[in-house]
């Protein structure tokens, strides 16, 4: 489960998201949606604290992942980001083979013994659909692979972690439509097992995979959740007039 | 046509012939300058002369301890400037966008540094390494001295390699929660490699072109170098003297520059080969498939 509670981003002195509160229950997939530059990807760095990446970013208000505040001190922000896999926009496997983009991160955090290096490796190419497409290539660069590939490989290197949570950040916009509704697949496979935030721009990608979703939106120069709710709720009778536009495709 | 077109058009084809004008007076000064030397030197050239002492001032014999002084001098200067420069490129490429006044200072003391006249870092290095720290004129003494003078170029190339390293890698790195010690060694140098040895080999031909900074640390001595606090002559140096002090050196001058070259284009070549094997996988991988 994840919830933050009055989570803002400041980037330097501009706020970029204004008091989000959001809880995920566990194994639920949560859709943020909302126009571009309404502060959904601001959001999803400050779950797993990439925004420390991003100079003058500051981040307050409270994240909670299995009960535990992940912006406390103590928290160790390598440690959180392992429980949390997070998929980019452009796949973004590393230069080297399929078998090392899997296994490099394992690898850092522990695990040294082969047998459980190759099991994991097939478990998760399986997971995502690729093992039967590279399990006899997997020395080949990952950069061969085609885009959609890339984005299923991605995942796959977030699911050998064993996360609690993934993040996601429009990751079909950068691919074709058939390995776009690839991926979309495996994600809506992924519910029940992991809890899922996924910003997408795509409304009809939102209402088939989430169970929930949240409507982000510019207001007084920043971001914030104007409505959130079951997906039912958000398409079909939202309370929010500027969300019925939006979901109706007459606004956005 | 209209008149506002044919002008168009005259302007376009007149700065096409500039351009290629221009381009092939660059290669024609070039090819007149290799030719040259090359013509001039190699007919001279054989084993004996890459090998055998040095004779009469350089009149006859060969360059075999001018060659030994001068890989020994190349070889302090790698052994010293490659390990210096990576580190302070890693350390200044790690500051992405905040740029501390201690990083513009070290950035500021580079350019600097790249700007002194070769001579200035010779007296520099006589005054400092071998006066002050007693190292006298010595291959020690010259190596250290063309280490101070790449030093700048070497930062400054890494550190733009390590820049263009494409930032997805570091975020999804982050992501995944390895350590910055490990998107270094794992992922951002083993894809800087090509661009950061293109910065060595430039590093490498000013250090083996170098003749001012040498003569007053390096010294002139012809005998084969007994160990790194002999004096020795670099190549540079030798042709200097020939063509300046010898009189009736100039043949063997030119010699010994088209050996230089040739030098120059071996290690060009080796080094090219050994990036491209070392980054091999990167490479292909980088290019896409299907356009090798």
């Amino acid at each position: 489960m994840i919830s933050t509670k009055e989570l803002c981003v400041h980037y330097g002195t501009a706020l970029a998201l204004r008091n989000a509160s959001i809880t995920v229950p566990t194994g639920e997939i949560l859709a943020i949606v909302g126009p571009s530059g309404c502060g959904k990807s601001t959001f999803l760095a400050a779950l797993n604290r990439m925004t420390d990446l991003i100079p003058g970013a500051r981040v307050s208000g409270r994240v909670q992942v299995g009960g535990q505040d992940i912006h406390h001190v103590t928290q160790d922000a390598s440690q959180l980001r392992r429980r949390m896999g997070m998929i980019f926009q452009k796949p973004n496997p590393f230069p080297m083979s399929i078998r090392r983009n899997i296994q490099l991160a394992l690898r850092e955090h522990g695990e040294r013994r082969r047998n459980e290096l190759e099991a994991i490796t097939e478990r998760v190419l399986t997971d995502v659909g690729l093992w039967d497409e590279v399990h006899d290539r997997l020395e080949m660069s990952a950069l061969q692979l085609s885009g959609g590939q890339q984005q299923r490989l991605c995942i796959a290197r977030a699911l050998a972690l064993q996360p609690q949570l993934l993040l996601m950040d429009e990751p079909c916009s950068a691919l074709d439509p058939l390995s776009a509704a690839r991926v979309e697949s495996l994600i809506a496979g992924l519910r029940g097992r992991y809890t899922v935030v996924i910003v997408t721009h795509n409304l009809a990608q939102a209402r088939r995979l989430a169970d929930r979703v949240a409507v982000f939106w510019l207001r007084d120069g920043a971001g914030e959740i104007i409505e959130q709710g079951s997906t039912e709720h958000i398409f079909e009778s939202p309370h929010h007039a500027i969300v019925a536009e939006y979901v109706a495709g007459a606004r956005g | 046509m209209t008149d506002a077109r044919i002008r168009q058009r005259i302007r376009d084809a007149s700065a096409t012939v500039l351009m290629w004008t221009t381009a092939t007076l660059i290669v024609c000064v070039l090819t007149c300058i290799l030719s040259d030397i090359l013509v001039r030197g190699l007919s001279q050239l054989s084993w004996t002369f890459l090998t055998a002492e040095l004779q009469d001032a350089g009149r006859s014999g060969g360059i075999g301890s001018i060659i030994v002084s001068t890989g020994l001098l190349l070889m302090v200067t790698l052994v010293v400037a490659v390990p210096l420069s990576l580190a302070t490129a890693v350390a200044l490429a790690e500051q992405t966008r905040t740029r501390s006044r201690f990083t513009r200072m070290v950035q500021h003391s580079l350019d600097a540094l790249a700007a002194v006249p070769s001579i200035v870092f010779g007296l520099f290095g006589n005054a400092f390494f071998c006066v002050l720290l007693g190292m006298g004129y010595s291959i020690l003494s010259g190596g250290l001295t063309l280490a101070c003078m790449v030093l700048p170029i070497l930062v400054r190339t890494t550190e733009q390699a390590l820049r263009a390293v494409p930032i997805e890698y570091r975020h999804a790195a982050a992501a995944l929660g390895l350590s910055r010690a490990t998107i270094l060694r794992q992922i951002e140098l083993p894809v800087a490699a090509p661009a950061i040895a293109a910065g060595l080999i430039l590093g490498l031909g000013r250090a083996m072109a170098e003749t001012a900074a040498l003569i007053f640390t390096s010294g002139y001595v012809t005998r084969m170098p007994a160990s790194l606090l002999d004096s020795g002559r670099a190549m540079s140096v030798h042709i200097y003297d020939l063509a300046m002090n010898v009189p009736g050196g100039n043949a063997r001058a030119y010699t010994t520059a088209a050996v230089l070259i040739v030098l120059l284009v071996m290690i060009n070549a080796v080094t090219t080969l050994l990036t491209r094997r070392m980054a091999g996988r990167i490479r292909d991988a980088v290019v896409p498939e299907g356009s090798r």
